[in-house]
């Protein structure tokens, strides 16, 4: 039986199976993966699904062949995502890169486990963060988002693809093991519309594949469209022939990173939580941020204000948003699984203006809320 | 920013190349040196894409990094120029997520036997829809002459200065036994030839493979004295035996010795795509 794309309703289903069920929900029909704990339920998920709703499930040699199978899929015209752990996501690096450099739309997924190397292959982690901001050599924006629930991932998935095909750029699920094999309920809607891709507007000998509409992103003609385009990962002009000047290429990575930064309004979430009248605040992400959420509870038992900070939208980091936090606080707690990674990232944007408290834990096991409340009680009894 | 194009070089006044259609003509003159036979390997391309008749915005190509993997830069088609080694995943994604195109990868031998040769002996193990072109010039042409897979015994290398002691790939042997459809060799000597297989390997469904045995005038053919490109020629004119049908094991290249060219392998299996669907009609399904 052919079947349903879409499987409104409420469910009770773990992180990984909702990434599967967003992406199809998104009209993502091609996934190339390879298997890694704890990744291989979304990989399960899509090989037994995607064949029934017309799509293309492949699972490839390595996960090098993994995000460039995606990649060429997405220039076949389709909507592909690939997912992966630790271990994939640093085999995966290059690719990514050449998509940066192609403007194609795909989505990664990351979910987290124990590193470095093959560190904890089933115990939850987020040591990734600052790979997935940098990993791939130079100089380049990517959007990555962070679901702390099934459901967050369901719906972020969703959001990824239509952020890709908005941007025209690799968009990373930064989950983590535990999310991704948490059940809980997750509820599917009757309808999810489809993220439109941008096609071009005028006819072949009048296209320049790499000219950008004034937002900065380019139009995309794909495979077998009759504009016989050249795609290159070199520093490329307007028509996408290799140019190899240095303004060329500043100006095609500034264009790259721009059209992402300008436009951050529209993809920067977060939940503030009891933040209106916080005096300590913890920021967060992914699985700790729910940990840190129980903390809130005992730290206003004790008379601490403490609110929350949860990051979505992880990367390009939300300056204003960490910043104008700063201006009302008087000190921060960053809970993370690594060793402060996205707390660099809060220490450049306070800029000193209050303390920040790092509640690390390498991973392997999550945060207990003691934990967070301890950092939040030091962050208080700082002057 | 507008970019200006430049204007067609003109090799001989008033005479234009007769598949300039399938070309970027902007792009010209190409980056290769003088006695290279990538320009030779192309141009049978071109006829051979000429004499298959197909509509162009049905052939995609896809080529890897390299001097052979300039080649998708200069025709006039969707074309890829992707990561060093990654050009037949790429393709793979491409030729799967588009099912009615003609998927053609382009590359050296170091792009897809070395750093990418995981990929391909799953390609062809799989029996992916692809046309598979390697040019073999024996060494890394575009990195300034290293050692590569198939350099031979004692060859010499900016990476082998004193001989090369690493056993080599006989391509043919590899790609018949991995599972190609369609196996052939030919040198950039065997214009017509060569063109004939790279139509054979286009027509035919499964992955197929040709070897483009090519002078590297300027790296290998210079360290190992075997003179300009134009020598090179006339040592394959000297050397090469076709036998077609010859076992693939047979077909090893030893310097001074002659080696085999022809047609190996040309099997019909069911395609990956052919066999995936199956499995989709099984489930009462469509794709
Ligand atoms: C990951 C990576 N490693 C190394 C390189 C450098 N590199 C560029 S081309 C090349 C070798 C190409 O050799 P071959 O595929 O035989 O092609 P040829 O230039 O001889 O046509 C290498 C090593 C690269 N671009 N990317
Ligand atoms: S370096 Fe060798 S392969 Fe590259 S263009 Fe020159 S002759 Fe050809």
């Amino acid at each position: 039986m052919p079947g349903k794309a879409i499987l409104s309703g409420v469910h009770f289903m773990n992180g990984d199976e909702a990434i599967a069920e967003g992406a199809i929900a998104a009209g993502c029909r091609f996934f190339a993966a390879y298997p890694i704990t704890p990744q291989s339920e979304i990989a399960e998920r899509l090989a037994w699904r995607l064949p029934r709703v017309g799509g293309m499930f492949i699972q490839m040699e390595d996960e090098l062949g993994a995000m460039a199978a995606v990649v060429g899929a997405a220039w076949g015209g389709a909507k592909a995502m690939t997912a992966t752990s630790g271990p994939g996501f640093s085999l995966m690096m290059e690719n990514i890169g050449l998509a940066v450099m192609t403007e194609t739309p795909c989505v990664v997924v990351d979910v987290q486990r124990g590193a470095p190397s093959t560190g904890l292959p089933t115990a939850v982690g987020q040591g990734d963060m600052m790979q997935a901001r940098w990993g791939s050599h130079g100089h380049y924006e990517i959007i990555a988002l962070c679901p702390a629930s099934p459901q967050e991932a369901f719906d972020l998935t969703v959001r990824a693809f239509a952020l890709s095909e908005r941007f025209r750029v690799p968009v990373l699920i930064m989950t983590d093991e535990v999310v991704g094999h948490m059940y809980e309920r997750v509820e599917i809607p009757a309808e999810v519309p489809e993220a439109p891709r941008r096609r071009p507007q005028v006819p072949p000998d009048r296209f320049l594949p790499f000219e950008p509409d004034p937002d900065l992103v380019p139009p995309m003609a794909c495979a077998g469209e009759g504009y016989r385009i050249h795609v290159t990962g070199l520093t490329h002009d307007e028509r996408g022939y290799p140019d190899m000047s240095a303004e060329a290429h500043d100006r095609l990575v500034r264009r790259l990173c721009d059209k992402i930064l300008r436009f951050r309004d529209e993809f920067t979430v977060y939940e503030a939580v009891d933040l209106d009248d916080a005096e300590i605040a913890v920021v967060s992400y992914g699985i700790s941020a729910r940990v840190a959420h129980g903390a809130l509870a005992l730290a206003r038992e004790q008379g601490i204000k403490a609110g929350m900070l949860r990051l979505i939208t992880a990367w390009p980091f939300p300056d204003p948003v960490v910043r104008s936090l700063a201006d009302r606080v008087r000190g921060v707690v960053v809970v993370e699984l690594n060793l402060g990674q996205m707390s660099r990232e809060v220490e450049r944007v306070v800029r000193g203006k209050v303390p920040v408290i790092g509640v690390y834990h390498a991973g392997g096991r999550i945060h207990t809320p003691e934990e967070v409340l301890s950092g939040i009680e030091e962050v208080q009894r700082c002057r | 920013m507008p970019v200006k194009a430049k204007p067609i070089p003109e090799a001989v006044p008033g005479v234009r190349h007769p598949m300039e259609k399938y070309l970027r003509t902007d792009r010209l003159p190409h980056i290769w040196c003088a006695g290279c036979g990538l320009g030779s390997a192309l141009s049978c391309f071109l006829y051979a894409l000429d004499e298959l008749g197909w509509d162009p915005n049905s052939v995609a190509v896809v080529s890897g990094i390299g001097c052979t993997g300039r080649i998708a830069g200069y025709v006039r088609l969707d074309s890829y120029h992707t990561t060093h080694g990654r050009a037949i995943p790429f393709a793979t994604g491409l030729k799967l997520a588009k099912p009615d195109l003609h998927v053609v990868v382009f590359s050296g031998d170091g792009d897809l036997f070395a750093i990418g040769g995981n990929h391909f002996i799953h390609a062809a193990r799989r029996n992916v829809d692809l046309t598979i072109l390697c040019v073999n010039n024996f060494n890394y042409g575009m990195t300034g002459g290293q050692v590569g897979p198939t350099t031979p015994l004692e060859g010499l290398t900016t990476t082998t200065p004193y001989g090369n002691f690493e056993h080599p790939f006989n391509l043919v042997h590899l790609a018949a036994s991995a599972g190609a459809s369609y196996v052939a060799r030919w040198t950039t000597l065997d214009g017509r030839r060569l063109q004939r297989a790279m139509v054979e390997a286009m027509r035919k469904k499964g992955l197929t493979f040709v070897e483009i045995l090519s002078p590297c005038p300027t790296n290998y053919g210079r360290r190992n004295k075997l003179g300009d490109g134009l020598d090179e020629l006339r040592y394959y004119a000297k050397h090469a035996l076709i036998r077609h049908g010859a076992d693939p094991k047979e077909a090893e290249i030893v310097p001074g010795h002659d080696f085999l060219v022809g047609k190996f392998v040309d099997v019909e299996k069911p395609t990956y795509l052919e066999m995936y669907e199956a499995k989709v009609r099984e489930l009462g399904g469509k794709r």
